[in-house]
Parts: structure tokens; C-alpha cells; sequence
């Protein structure tokens, strides 16, 4: 069969068995959220676990792509930031989708995606309501999944309410990741974010609802360790709400085991519908993320790459090919599972040993620590398809992944959307072009890495105080970043604050 | 005496299993909203203390009792002021 590639570009397809001249991978050697060294410290078979999955593993999200199936539309609770009528075509956040599926008919959309996409490696299930409200459907799908493709990893993402009552079934499908979204850990807090869940029967609101899943979220949470389930927990950021009180449930998580904390920012429009959107619940600022993640680092494991799926999400991460794949499509595709899986065998093969030959260089790479220790951080905006290297062009970014240079190296600090969340019908967005949104979307970068970038734009950015550059394409990202800083400093450019933070 | 679904419907399927009468189907092929047999239908008379279709339905508006009224009534469930959710449309209408 012909082998199609993530992004199709011949470059992009030749990249696995490319050599690179030194560093790169994304965090690469850096001390960012879930990179080969943060990771270091875990034992060999945990290591594993988490090599090729991109929602667990920085450096994997660069290589390897997931997809996420909407089998499980029922939801037991409420969340303030969610608005069940979730059905939607342009809107890119959890709890939406465009077409919810049978188990049959996901088991063969998973088929075809990973059949077309021979870098996807795991299957989620992460709604759009709760996969363990929805027992049947999303066993049913997990059961055909591990007869059918045994080489893909199964996960599912939870609000934590059913999950001590079907720790026993995740462990009997063979789930070793499961993601709790965990909140809070104090009622009070809880009843400001979930205003009701189902329990026993009944609808429970306010603070007693919110101590009923909170209890359930930590068994559950202590139940998946104890079997030796790799858990990451994720947290919505909800200033004014729960900011102050996350670097708390980071400590109290890490403590009874989970692997990763990934601490999102709350998406709110009024568009949306959702309660927080609606009534005008602000998100958190970039800064203030970055700030927060930082803040609970020194406990936890961070993660920072989270995009924030839909949960009928394809493709690598920050990338939807959904549309590739609805019903229609790929009941016309013929596939062969077990030729697929065997490409599926042989491109992870390259990957891996792409990966390998980057970590010997990186571990001799020590790009920075020559300069003055002394000198400010930067933060630059790097345009990239994967792969580990900058090359996208600028117009075509819809996120760019944020670096922060420094004497102690460059490290991963997230990423930045630079379309709207919901760029769909004119009831959509207020009229932003959509350079004016990626502008704003780079606060507080000082330059812009790409492949290539327009006379237009240029002008803007450079107005905007981001210097756009283009002479770095191809090359992995660390090493780019790094010279860049050098050639600032080298022009004297670190030797004043730039204008956003004087002014 | 017997509730029923109307178009607010969304198909999340959280109804279905949780009815003690089996007076709620589905049509399979996920476009069609959910509906309750009349026949079947006892309000959970007996069997729970809270009518189960009701007390897990996320949308306000979609379950109704035999006089036509909203079991969940708007704003029950979202905790969204109704005046609040007017105006944030208008608003998003004017634009």
C-alpha cells in the first residue's frame, strides 16, 4: 500500500530517517513538563509506557499521533466550563464533536485512521460526555480495539465519578493510562466549578455533590495506582476560582501517585453557551499559566503541551484531521488491518530510531552555558508540523509552541493558539483578522521562528516588537532557538527589557 | 401520568439505562431524539425517589410532565440566570 505521511510534505515524510546535526526534539535536554529527562528519574517499564504517547511525553507528541473516538456521550455531572449541547463543527475544545459513533463504527474509523496515519499510536476515549458513564459503548469499542489493532494503546479520560466501580474493567481491557480531570480537592471550591453530579440515583448539587466526586476522584486515583496504572490529572485553571488552590492539588496527587499534572487554562466564550462562558468568567492570561505551571513544578511532574482536544480529535496533536475520516469517507476506504499494522511497526521503528540518534547528541549538547549567566530569558515563537524542527510558514501556523532561551538553555514552554477557538459561522469570533489573533497570541515573544514568512506580516510583527525569522528552517527547533538568543545577545539585544515589559 | 422528551433532546443517551420502566428508546441511527412510550411510563412511581430520566438529563427543558411542564425548568441545571442567557445572546446576535 502506499504509505501516507502526517502532513504529506516530502520533507516531513523523510524526517525519521533524516540526520539531524545536533540537538532538538522539542524539550530535548531542558527541564520542561514530561521530556527524556524530566522523565528520567521513572523506572524503565513506566519510561515505556509513556515513550510513544503523545498526551504523556513531550518529545512523543512531536512524532506520534493519537486520535480520540465519541463513543460515550452520556455525562453523570455538570462542569461549569461545559455546555452539553455539544455537537459542533468549527469549534476546537473538549466536549465537542461533530458525529457520535457505535462502538462498530468507531472501531472502524480507528481502523482507518491508523491504517492513512501510520504514526498514531493510541486510541482515547474522552467523551463528549464520560466514558465511564457510558460503560457499555466504550468497553464494547476498547474489547474489538485489542483483537483488532493490539499494537495501539488504549486510554481514556474521566471526571472520576464512575471510575472506582470500573477500576476493575479498565485493568481487565488493558487501559495502562487513564487521565482524571481533578479540580479541586475542597468542596467549597468544587460546588463553584460543578454545580450537580448523579449519584445513587439522584441529582446532588452544591458542595455535598462536590464531595462526592472528590472522594470518588481520589479512590479512584489510588485504586489505578495501586494496579500500577500510569494516571496524569488534569486541572482547568479558572482565575479567581481554583488558581490559588491547584499548586494544592498538585501536591496532594503527586502524593498518592499520579505520574503528570497538566494544568490547563479555562476556555470561555459566551458563544460557547457554557455557564463561565456566559457569565463572563475571564480564562487565564498566558503568563499567568506559565506561572502557575511553574509554581507546581516543584512538585510534580508539569505538563505543557496539551492542546485541548476535541473528543473526536485525529491527527498530532494541535492538528484535526477529523474531517479525513466521517462516516461517509471511510466507508469507502478498503483496508487491510494487519498490513497496516505492520507499517504501523515499521515507521514507530524509524521514529524510535530517529529519536535515538537525536538523545546521543543532545546529551553532548550544552548550547548556552558559555554565555553570561546573568543575561534576561526570552521567550520566541517557533512555527512547526512536527518532527522536531521549524518548518511551517507563518501563515499557515494554527499554534505556534513558545521557547524560553536562557544562559541555563532552552526549554518548552507551551503553546499558543493562533486561530480562534471557534472561527466558524459570522455569529463566531468579532471580526479580528486573523493576524491581528496570532498577534496577540504571541504577547511576549521576541521572535518568530518559521520556514518562511510574508512581506505583510513581517511589518506587522516587527511593529509588534516579534522579530520574524526565517532563516532557521529545517533546523530542530533547540538548536534554533539557541542561536537566535546568541545572535541577540551578540547585537545587544538582552541588554534592555524589551518594550511589553517596561511599559 | 407520563413524562415526556421533546426537540431539546441532544441523544447523550444518559436516559436510556437508567429507566426502571424500559420506557425509553432511542433510534439508532443517533439523529433522532430520544422518546418515552406513554404506556410505559410510571414517573418512577414507587421505584425511586427522583423520576431517573429527570435527574440525569443535562439539558433544561427536554424532559416534560404530563401537564407539559419543564421538569427542569431553565437555569436548574446550567445555574445560568435565564435574563443572563438573553442578553448574552442578543449580544452575540448584535455583532
Amino acid at each position: 500500500m502506499e504509505l501516507k505521511v502526517l502532513d504529506q510534505g516530502p520533507s516531513a515524510a523523510k524526517a525519521p530517517s533524516v540526520k539531524e546535526p545536533s540537538a532538538g526534539g522539542g524539550c530535548g535536554q531542558s527541564a520542561c513538563g514530561s521530556s527524556a529527562d524530566a522523565m528520567a528519574h521513572l523506572p524503565p517499564h513506566i519510561r515505556d509506557k509513556v515513550r510513544n504517547h503523545p498526551c504523556y511525553s513531550e518529545q512523543a507528541h512531536h512524532y506520534y499521533a493519537r486520535m480520540h473516538v465519541a463513543v460515550a456521550p452520556a455525562c453523570n455531572i455538570q462542569c461549569h466550563y461545559c455546555n452539553r449541547k455539544y455537537d459542533c463543527a468549527n469549534e476546537s475544545r473538549p466536549g465537542v464533536v461533530s458525529e457520535l459513533l457505535t462502538p462498530d463504527q468507531a472501531v472502524r474509523k480507528v481502523l482507518a485512521v491508523a491504517a492513512t496515519i501510520p504514526q498514531m499510536s493510541v486510541l482515547g476515549i474522552a467523551g463528549p460526555g464520560d466514558p465511564l458513564a457510558n460503560p457499555e459503548r466504550t468497553f464494547e469499542t476498547f474489547r474489538q480495539l485489542t483483537e483488532k489493532a493490539p499494537d495501539i494503546k488504549l486510554c481514556v479520560s474521566t471526571n472520576g465519578l464512575a471510575l472506582p466501580e470500573q477500576v476493575d474493567a479498565l485493568c481487565r481491557h488493558n487501559i495502562d493510562h487513564v487521565t482524571i480531570t481533578i479540580n479541586c480537592v475542597d468542596p467549597d471550591i468544587g460546588a463553584q466549578i460543578h454545580p450537580w453530579v448523579f449519584w445513587k440515583n439522584r441529582r446532588v448539587r452544591g458542595v455535598k455533590g462536590a464531595k462526592i466526586l472528590i472522594e470518588q476522584q481520589q479512590k479512584g486515583l489510588e485504586m489505578l495506582v495501586a494496579r500500577g496504572v500510569l494516571v496524569k490529572v488534569n486541572s482547568v485553571m479558572i482565575p479567581g476560582v481554583n488558581d490559588a488552590h491547584l499548586a494544592e492539588v498538585s501536591k496532594v496527587v503527586k502524593a498518592k501517585g499520579a505520574f503528570l499534572h497538566n494544568v490547563m487554562p479555562l476556555i470561555a466564550e459566551a458563544e460557547h453557551g457554557t455557564f463561565y462562558g456566559v457569565m463572563g468568567q475571564r480564562g487565564p492570561r498566558a503568563e499567568e499559566l506559565a506561572a502557575l505551571q511553574d509554581a507546581c513544578a516543584g512538585d510534580m511532574n508539569m505538563m505543557r503541551h496539551c492542546r485541548q482536544c476535541r473528543a473526536d480529535a485525529v491527527g498530532l496533536l494541535g492538528q484535526d484531521r477529523g474531517a479525513e475520516f466521517t462516516l461517509d469517507r471511510i466507508a469507502e476506504m478498503d483496508i487491510d488491518p494487519e498490513a497496516a499494522m505492520a507499517t504501523r511497526a515499521r515507521v514507530h521503528a524509524q521514529i524510535e530510531a530517529h529519536r535515538q540518534d537525536k538523545a546521543a547528541e543532545a546529551a553532548a549538547a550544552h548550547p548556552l552555558d558559555d554565555l553570561p549567566a546573568g543575561l534576561r530569558p526570552v521567550l520566541m515563537a517557533v512555527a512547526t508540523k512536527g518532527q522536531g524542527v521549524v518548518n511551517q510558514h507563518f501563515g499557515h501556523a494554527r499554534e505556534f509552541l513558545v521557547y524560553e532561551a536562557s544562559p541555563r538553555g532552552v526549554r518548552f514552554m507551551g503553546h499558543r493558539k493562533a486561530d480562534p477557538y471557534c472561527g466558524g459561522d459570522d455569529t463566531c469570533g468579532d471580526g479580528e483578522s486573523a493576524l491581528d489573533i496570532t498577534l496577540r497570541a504571541l504577547a511576549g515573544c521576541e521572535a518568530v521562528l518559521c520556514a518562511k514568512v510574508g512581506i505583510a506580516p513581517w511589518e506587522r510583527l516587527e511593529a509588534a516588537g516579534i522579530m520574524p525569522n526565517g532563516e532557521h528552517a529545517m533546523e530542530p527547533i533547540e538548536d534554533a532557538v539557541a542561536q537566535v538568543y546568541r545572535e541577540m545577545h551578540a547585537a545587544g539585544a538582552l541588554d534592555n527589557n524589551p518594550d511589553w515589559m517596561t511599559a | 401520568m407520563a413524562f415526556s422528551i421533546n426537540e431539546h433532546c441532544v441523544n447523550c443517551w444518559a436516559c436510556l439505562p437508567l429507566c426502571p420502566s424500559a420506557a425509553i428508546s432511542a433510534n439508532l441511527d443517533g439523529r433522532a431524539r430520544f422518546a418515552i412510550d406513554l404506556r410505559k411510563c410510571t414517573e418512577c412511581d414507587g421505584a425511586h425517589a427522583e423520576p431517573q430520566c429527570a435527574a440525569i438529563c443535562p439539558i433544561e427543558g427536554a424532559i416534560l410532565d404530563a401537564a407539559g411542564a419543564a421538569l427542569n425548568p431553565p437555569g436548574s441545571l446550567t445555574g445560568i440566570p435565564p435574563h443572563r442567557l438573553a442578553e448574552a445572546m442578543a449580544e452575540i446576535q448584535a455583532r
